[in-house]
């Protein structure tokens, strides 16, 4: 999922054993056809979050938290997405450590208009840049899902400092570990150099370099774990990271009182729709080539999402008497969010099983679960995306398999579709699951608890009853 | 002089004000209001969060006319704001001190 071009760039020892083991290391080329698909998903990822998610948030809070909600997720967006360009980025798709990358790409050094970066297919390219700009726009997703958990009670400049360090600290390792690696071009060619090799002595010489292209990847990726289009990166980190939030922040005042029914449905529906709209961005985009297999992640996000919307809503209306708009969009959310990993993994009908599983857990822990604990995720990004998170990742490991539609694993040193291992391939998904909650648990509440020690995390009781439309910002969304 | 105060279901305003109209009443005020009776409210859920809504929307009309009309009135009302269903409201009558028709400064009867 990333370019070789840092084997020019950053490792020079790696480039000269490449050579020597393989002369022929032809420099792919960068398709036009996969260059605009890669922009359109590009704004269509930056469409879920502005608007989509701030408005299907926005919908949810009272209306004197309207317009703080929604510069929360726009200030989000603006400053992870400078932070991406100017060391996120080279922090996480660059070599140097199974943790987490260096700084060979700040500033985007080196980047020009005609660079390479690598796709899923050996010889196929896309200019690194769009590569770049795609990501981004998940970085800046991803931070921003995390504000609904805290919603409504948070003060903003607990919120300036709060995003900055978590992209660092917490984003940027789990997307290295999960997502960077050599790239397509690079294994191939040092698995084509061991096959070439004639004498034992090379043939250990370009197995070595093979070992060390491999070697060069993230510690998940290298665990097998897989993850289409950010399950755990994107859902069960921030999901987990909510949690915590709202555990550390505590209750809006009155919460289990007083009235706190969404102010606007119509804007949540809006919102919601807006996020299914550039989920195909999200998912068929991360296929990184406008190819049958974008197509497949595409169709899955269809089905995931239609399935999971019916389950949650017809669940609701066995269960609590009536089918609701709420229940439905959020069942749809919930589906876009558990069919993520799985997009390009998964067969149709795999999506479609999935899609009905994960309405009905997610409408368990968000009507059940969370009134049991009396925790208050203010509108439910632990129950539903860090959940359906988990079940998509799980999901993916049962749902790749080539006898249930999947796609199966491609084997770029056997260039061919690897055999499906239920037991190899869960370890590797339950291990992604685990390392995600645990890290971005207990690094986002360090991190929460170190911004209640700099600026505080909640407004006065006065403010936060008066809202933090008129307290934080001094405008009114409505009058 | 009497102003006729009424609290009635909101989709029954249309019928009212015909009602109205059709016995030489050429003048109504409307307001939204919230209130609650023994109609009581009814609960919502978001997301399994139960919230009991207890003051529902109504439609407060007011009507000033000459004493001797407020029996035609309340009648006109009545006939039409009635479905027989709990929370059909209520009707209240009090007494006018004074009246003025503020574009020609008539008094009382004549500014109704």
């Amino acid at each position: 999922m990333t370019s070789k071009i840092w084997l020019r760039a950053g490792l020079p020892a790696l480039l000269a054993a490449l050579v020597a083991a393989e002369p022929a290391f032809a420099a792919p080329t960068i398709n036009k056809g996969d260059t605009a698909w890669m922009m359109t998903a590009t704004v269509l990822v930056l469409v879920m979050t502005i608007p989509g998610l701030a408005l299907f948030y926005g919908g949810l809070v009272r209306s004197k938290n309207m317009l703080s909600t929604l510069l929360q997720v726009f200030y989000t967006v603006c400053i992870v997405l400078l932070i991406w360009v100017i060391y996120g980025y080279s922090l996480t798709f660059t070599g140097g450590g199974d943790f987490i990358g260096g700084f060979s790409k700040a500033f985007l050094a080196g980047i020009m208009p005609d660079t390479p970066g690598g796709t899923f297919s050996v010889g196929v390219a896309i200019p690194e840049g769009v590569f770049v700009m795609f990501q981004m726009t998940f970085a800046a997703i991803t931070a921003a899902l995390i504000l609904g958990s805290v919603a409504e009670r948070t003060k903003f400049s607990a919120i300036a400092l709060f995003m900055p360090l978590w992209i660092t600290f917490i984003y940027f390792p789990i997307a290295h570990m999960v997502w960077y690696w050599a790239g397509p071009d690079a294994i191939d060619a040092a698995a084509k150099a061991v096959a070439a090799a004639v004498d034992v002595a090379a043939k250990a010489k370009a197995q070595a370099a093979l070992d060390e292209v491999l070697a060069d990847g993230g510690y998940l990726f290298k665990a097998g774990a897989i993850d289409f289009a950010g399950g755990s990166v994107v859902h069960i980190n921030s999901g987990i990271a909510g949690l915590v939030g709202c555990l550390i922040v505590g209750k809006r005042i009155g919460y289990g009182k007083e009235q706190m029914a969404p102010h606007s449905l119509v804007m949540t529906m809006i919102g919601a729709c807006l996020l299914w709209f550039g989920w195909f961005g999200f998912n068929a985009g991360s296929n990184l080539e406008a190819a049958g297999s974008a197509v497949v992640a595409f169709l899955n996000t269809f089905i995931a999402t239609a399935a999971c919307a019916m389950s949650w809503m017809f669940i609701e209306w066995i269960v609590k008497g009536k089918p609701t708009v709420l229940g439905a969009v959020s069942g749809a959310v919930a589906g876009l969010v558990a069919v993520t990993p799985a997009s390009g993994f998964a067969g149709p009908m795999g999506s479609l099983v999935l899609g009905l599983v994960a309405g009905a857990v997610c409408f368990f822990f968000v009507t059940t679960i969370k009134n049991a604990f009396g925790y208050d995720d203010a509108l439910d990004v632990f129950g539903v995306h860090c959940i359906g998170g988990i079940v998509g990742a799980l999901g993916t490991g049962i749902l790749v398999n080539p006898a249930l539609g999947g796609t199966g694993v491609f084997d770029y040193v056997a260039n061919k579709v690897g055999d499906y291992d239920l037991i190899a391939q869960m370890t590797a998904q339950f291990k992604d699951v685990i390392i995600t909650l645990l890290w971005s648990g207990i690094g986002s509440a360090i991190l929460w608890k170190l911004v209640d020690m700099l600026v505080g995390l909640r407004p006065s009781p006065e403010r936060e009853r008066e809202g933090l439309d008129i307290t934080d910002h001094g405008e009114r969304a409505y009058s | 002089m009497k102003i006729v105060m009424a609290i009635i279901k909101p989709f029954k305003l249309e019928e009212v004000r015909d009602a109205l109209t059709g016995i030489g009443v050429h003048g109504l005020t409307v307001t939204e209001v919230k209130g609650y009776g023994r109609q009581k409210g009814h609960t919502e859920i978001y997301r399994g969060a139960e919230y009991a809504v207890n003051f529902l929307p109504k439609i407060k009309i007011e009507v000033a006319v000459d004493s001797a009309q407020v029996k035609k009135v309340i009648d006109a009302i009545t006939g039409a704001a009635k479905t027989g269903q709990i929370g059909d409201g209520k009707i209240f009558v009090y007494p006018i001190e004074h009246a003025v028709r503020i574009r020609t400064g008539e008094t009382d009867a004549d500014a109704l």
